[in-house]
């Protein structure tokens, strides 16, 4: 079976999913990722405002794109995770959608994610620790916006099984959006753990889009046709065993290279890679070529996961707000600094950063140029209250005049104020989850 | 002075506040030279300006891989930290930098 990846998160290309099918019109299953760690909390942000919001938008774009291949007959399948705090919200939309077009398809939500009211009541359970610094849920759990349990392919594979064309949930572990079709499709248990741990490699490696056919590759500079990176999709096989390329004639390449880095990408211990639905080791974990892009893999392992979910909780944490000067000529690094100093103390932010970008400030020490003659200044600040930014955010134009020469690119205008939120990851608890979905 | 990009290619990311480098050697005679040269010390060292707490190497000898983890690099992470690389996306490459002494 076929299953394609056509959005790595949101933000990515609207037109990829289309694209995918008129290169590939055979494939089974298309997923769509719209959930990056902070993403709830900028929909938490919008639902507050507006209770209807909390959803990604920009999928009801792609459903609309894709209309006119249903009406042609091709027989894929979505599964999606653009439902964010209101699946039930995206999923009428797209009802909406799809009735306006004369197109009928059967459209579940999953839901249940969400668990801001058990981590509130139950801020000194030490579970709800940061998962990283320790630190107590009581520190934070005033403040806390969105918690949201990362599900797995459970509700995904129970809703397809009941006839579900469009599967939109919200916060499910990314790889769990390949593993939910595997699993209906070839009828897999649950506990055949092998099987799931292929699966979720294959969800691993197609979840990021083009970053596994040449996109932020170190071969990217030999790519052929770079402009128009293919989406990946992967051929699973009933064993498991997996092809993971691209559409022909497409741009972009897939090839040890390209797919052990993305094999590498955002993992910690590689023979416990932890996902809601297995413990997956890469450790025997084999590539092979199998023709022109296209990779064989096979070789991991899975065991029983762990009776915890992991949540990603976000905290408001005051605000931020960054500007930019461009600074030339001689000593342009000096120049910047100073100027930089100069902003903060002015008005002394709780936390302040300066980069002079182009001397190496990105990743000190690495790229380093004192002499560079051509800068952008960046300077970067955070503050409880509101008014120290609205202020610190003044404070840029008046070099334009006062500052040292060679000093340009300020008409971006005066920078934005944005609230921060702090990401707090703890696990909760299975048997606290009341996972469910519904058809429409 | 050779540049560990001549033999390996990297790839990073992040988690929360920590994040990950995969090295990934262009071959075996490569990997075993990684593997015997790039040590958790080495690359707290490198890049101790970002302040990491601490960093875990673990081996991925069928893929001729090293995967670091840093934890506490990202100063927060995505909307806390006030760095340019809030995610760790230039770690790959800045890695690829470190000289590396033949022996």
């Amino acid at each position: 079976m076929k299953i394609a990846n056509g959005s790595a998160f949101w933000g990515d290309s609207l037109q990829a999913s289309k694209h995918l099918l008129e290169q590939q019109p055979d494939l089974d299953f298309l997923t769509l990722d719209y959930l990056a760690e902070f993403s709830l909390s900028i929909m938490a942000a919008q639902k507050e405002k507006d209770p209807m919001l909390g959803y990604a938008k920009d999928f009801l774009v792609v459903i609309r794109s894709l209309i006119p291949f249903w009406k042609k007959g091709l027989p894929f399948k979505v599964v999606a995770n653009a439902g964010g705090l209101y699946p039930k919200g995206c999923a009428e939309a797209c009802r909406k959608i799809l009735q306006e077009e004369g197109c009928e398809k059967a459209i579940a939500f999953v839901d249940g994610d969400d668990v801001l009211s058990i981590l509130k009541q139950n801020e000194c359970d030490p579970l709800y620790n940061h998962m990283e610094t320790k630190a107590p849920l009581s520190q934070v759990s005033n403040r806390l916006v969105a918690a949201n349990a990362y599900l797995g392919a459970k509700s995904i594979v129970a809703a397809l099984k009941e006839g579900a064309d469009i599967v939109i949930t919200g916060r499910v572990a990314d790889p769990s959006l390949t593993v939910g079709p595997a699993c209906f499709h070839f009828n897999w248990p649950f506990d055949h753990y092998d099987l799931l741990a292929q699966a979720t490699v294959a969800g691993h490696l197609i979840e990021c889009g083009t970053q596994v056919t040449g996109g932020i590759s170190c071969l990217w500079e030999q790519i052929e046709d770079v402009a128009n990176l293919g989406f990946p999709f992967v051929e699973i096989e009933e064993n498991g065993a997996f092809t993971i390329t691209k559409p022909r004639h497409t741009g972009g390449v897939v090839n040890e290279q390209t797919v052990k880095e993305q094999l590498l990408y955002e993992i910690d211990d590689p023979s416990r890679y932890y996902s809601p639905d297995v413990i997956v080791s890469f450790l025997n974990v084999q590539l092979e070529e199998k023709g022109v892009n296209q990779i064989y893999i096979t070789g991991a392992k899975g065991s029983e996961p762990t009776p915890n979910f992991k949540v990603s909780a976000s905290y408001k944490d005051g605000f931020k707000a960054e500007g930019s000067l461009v600074i030339i000529g001689d000593h342009a690094v000096h120049k910047g600094r100073l100027c930089g100093n100069m902003i903060i103390n002015r008005t002394k932010p709780k936390k302040s950063l300066v980069e002079c970008i182009g001397a190496g400030d990105v990743v000190p020490g690495v790229f380093s140029r004192k002499d560079a003659k051509e800068i952008v200044l960046r300077v970067a600040a955070a503050d409880e209250k509101i008014e120290v930014l609205e202020q610190f955010v003044k404070e840029f134009a008046p070099l334009v005049t006062s500052g040292p020469p060679g000093v340009t690119g300020y008409t971006t205008g005066r920078p934005h104020i944005r609230p921060v939120f702090g990401f707090w990851p703890c696990l909760i608890e299975k048997k606290h989850i009341f996972e469910k979905w519904e058809m429409l | 002075m050779a540049k560990l990009k001549e033999i390996a290619y990297a790839r990073s990311g992040d988690k929360g506040g920590q994040a990950n480098i995969g090295v990934i050697a262009k071959n075996q005679e490569n990997y075993e030279f990684i593997k015997n040269y790039l040590t958790e010390e080495k690359v707290k060292v490198y890049f101790e300006r970002l302040n990491p707490d601490a960093v875990i190497r673990y081996e991925l000898p069928n893929l001729y891989a090293l995967n670091f983890v840093l934890k506490g690099v990202l100063d927060g992470g995505a909307s806390l930290s006030l760095r340019t690389d809030t995610q760790g996306k230039a770690l790959g490459l800045a890695i690829l930098e470190m000289e590396i002494t033949n022996g």
